[in-house]
């Protein structure tokens, strides 16, 4: 802690190094300490309050207006209530279900590639092209992402002209790029590069000595991971795999541009208040739907946070 | 799916372990078919959507789009909002994350957390509580967008630094800073910064990629950002602005792998560790905390 101290004392030149010799000292070195602890933490003030003004007053600010009363600012349930029953519980219900489906496969297919790329050689070009495309693809979406895919397995699409060459109509079932399916298929594209973002550095932190260690005991390559490696990395893993449920819960933009409202989902519901398609009276009713996603976001990120905490246990 | 793997040469072929590293050798013994064959799906998921739309844009599309309507402005507003994203979110990020590594260590699970944030709480609702509490001055204006933008940010960028600074041994380095003379201040700027070189680029990079892109807040604040414009325009010229953004994605992608590129090639030559936006290489098996 010794530059730490250094910093306080140029934080603070008023406490001057003598101070130590007065006969009141140790109550004062109690002082001094309490006084350093509360200047140490004077460093992330700036931060603290971005963090508050930008992103959680903001969000405090939708829990009371989802008890307020869209005309009159009254205290009332009837936002809540009617964000709970009917279409937007089914929008929430359709949500989840898109959220864990879009976690899950994408968590599973990010891992391997996350895994593959991990164990390339380190500076391989493939390692770089993977890693960078992964940051950028994390950030893609919208749009543009919908037209990628209406071109590609859209109705006139290429991939299903060369299906139908392959005599495999994929339109002939219920397969349709503006359901569930459809939107998983597309929110896969930036899931997945976005898992292989945040497992790498758990990756990096399996020891090789773990593995070396494992194999000169007579472990193969299943023992290391039903023993070590697997046990290591499942809290990484599903922390993981909620952050990416946290992802799709909170996207908007692909499937609001893709299915054009026709798949309910809480996000593009709350987004349809904000656009003024909406009855008078009731734009409260968006706030309490945004309420509603924080809570479940809330949920998942206190399990996130357990979990984080086991992981550190062994990585790192 | 081998058959797959084979139909890319240059991909195909398995890298031969370096004969000295004996680590990287027991790593590579792995199935590196079952590796490729995955690399080689993932491949394929991303690169054919890419190809479809390029063959839907047509190659004439891109030098039109520099010349349609709105398209500069709503490129001026875009850039405009990512440089003040990006000086706002450096000066925001970069002491504060330093002085957590350094001061507060225990407080770096926390940032952990709180910086992810961002990425869980859905855009939609932040913005409608955003434009619910901000003073009325700030309302009218894009820079509205831009500070939140910052906040959006925040899981990338503090992830990028925080890889960056556990490459480095930074109290030795205020230690010795500071007993040559130096203050907290020109330690940050005369030793850390220029070793964090490659992990602010990458944050730039990413705060620049997302500003970018974004969308959500954008559209549902009324701004023609550079996304917005492009989904607008699409009802006029599909192909344009289906070129517009796959040329954004392209020289995004190429700034990336050039910074990437250049800084492992800076660290190898100085004998560092190879840092790649969110993680860094490890040196021998020495441990970094």
């Amino acid at each position: 802690m010794c530059s730490a101290n250094q910093m306080a004392d140029n934080l603070a030149p008023a406490q001057a190094p003598g101070i130590r010799k007065d006969p009141g000292a140790a109550p004062r070195r109690l002082l001094r300490s309490a006084l350093n602890a509360g200047l140490r933490l004077a460093g992330v003030v700036p931060f603290s309050v971005y963090v508050i003004l930008g992103l959680l007053l903001p969000t405090a600010a939708i829990a009371v207006g989802a008890f307020q009363n869209s005309v009159n600012g009254h205290f009332t349930f009837t936002n809540v209530d009617l964000a709970s029953h009917g279409i937007y519980l089914t929008g929430f219900r359709t949500s989840i279900e898109l959220s864990v489906l879009s976690a899950v496969i994408p968590g599973i297919i990010g891992f391997g590639i996350a895994y593959a790329i991990h164990s390339a050689r380190r500076g391989a070009v493939l390692r770089r092209v993977a890693i960078t495309a992964s940051g950028v693809f994390a950030n893609f979406g919208g749009v543009p992402l919908a037209f990628l895919f209406i071109a590609s397995i859209g109705t006139t699409g290429i991939v299903t002209g060369w299906l139908n060459d392959l005599g495999i109509n994929i339109y002939a079932g219920k397969f349709s790029l503006f359901t569930l399916t459809g939107v998983l298929l597309a929110y896969m594209y930036f899931q997945i590069p976005l898992m292989v973002l945040v497992i790498l550095p758990a990756l990096e932190g399996l020891r090789p000595a773990w593995r070396e260690a494992a194999s000169n005991l007579g472990a193969r390559s299943w023992h290391y991971w039903r023993y070590i490696g697997g046990p290591v990395l499942a809290p990484a893993f599903l922390g993981c795999v909620l952050l990416l449920f946290g992802s799709a819960f909170s996207a908007y933009a692909t499937a609001d541009a893709l299915t054009a409202g026709a798949l309910p989902l809480t996000s593009i519901q709350i987004g349809s208040f904000l656009n003024g398609n909406v009855i008078a009276g009731q734009q409260n009713v968006g706030k309490a739907l945004g309420l509603g996603m924080v809570l479940i976001i809330a949920v998942v990120m206190i399990v996130y946070t357990l979990l984080q905490r086991r992981a550190a246990r062994w990585l790192r | 799916m081998a058959a797959l793997a084979d139909a890319q040469p240059g991909r195909a072929a398995p890298a031969p372990a370096p004969a000295s590293a004996t680590t990287s050798r027991v790593r590579q013994r792995g199935f590196p078919l079952w590796r490729w064959a995955i690399l080689s799906i993932a491949g394929l998921y991303f690169l054919i959507p890419l190809y479809a739309a390029l063959k839907f844009a047509g190659y004439k599309a891109f030098p039109d789009v520099v010349h349609e309507t709105g398209f500069t402005a709503a490129l001026a507003l875009s850039v405009r909002l990512a440089v003040i994203t990006t000086v706002l979110t450096l000066l925001l990020m970069v002491p504060t994350t330093v002085y957590v590594h350094l001061s507060l260590p225990r407080l770096r699970r926390a940032l952990e957390v709180i910086t992810i944030l961002p990425i869980v709480i859905p855009p939609v609702v932040l913005i409608i509580g955003v434009l619910q509490i901000a003073p009325a001055a700030l309302k009218g204006t894009s820079n509205l967008l831009a500070l939140e933008y910052v906040v959006l940010a925040m899981p990338f960028a503090y992830r990028s630094i925080d890889a960056g600074l556990r490459a480095l041994d930074l109290r030795t380095l205020f230690e010795a800073s500071s007993s040559l003379g130096a203050n907290w201040l020109t330690t940050l700027w005369r030793v850390v910064l220029p070793n964090l070189r490659t992990a602010l680029l990458s944050a730039v990079v990413l705060t620049v990629a997302l500003v970018l892109g974004e969308y959500t807040m954008a559209s549902l604040d009324l701004y023609q950002t550079f996304p917005v414009w492009i989904v607008n325009f699409e009802q006029s010229s599909g192909p344009v602005s289906t070129a517009a953004s796959l040329l954004a994605l392209f020289v995004t992608w190429l700034l990336l792998m050039a910074i990437v590129t250049m800084a492992s090639r800076g660290a190898r030559r100085r004998g560092g560790a190879e840092v790649a936006l969110f993680t860094v290489g490890r040196q021998g098996t020495g441990d970094s905390r």
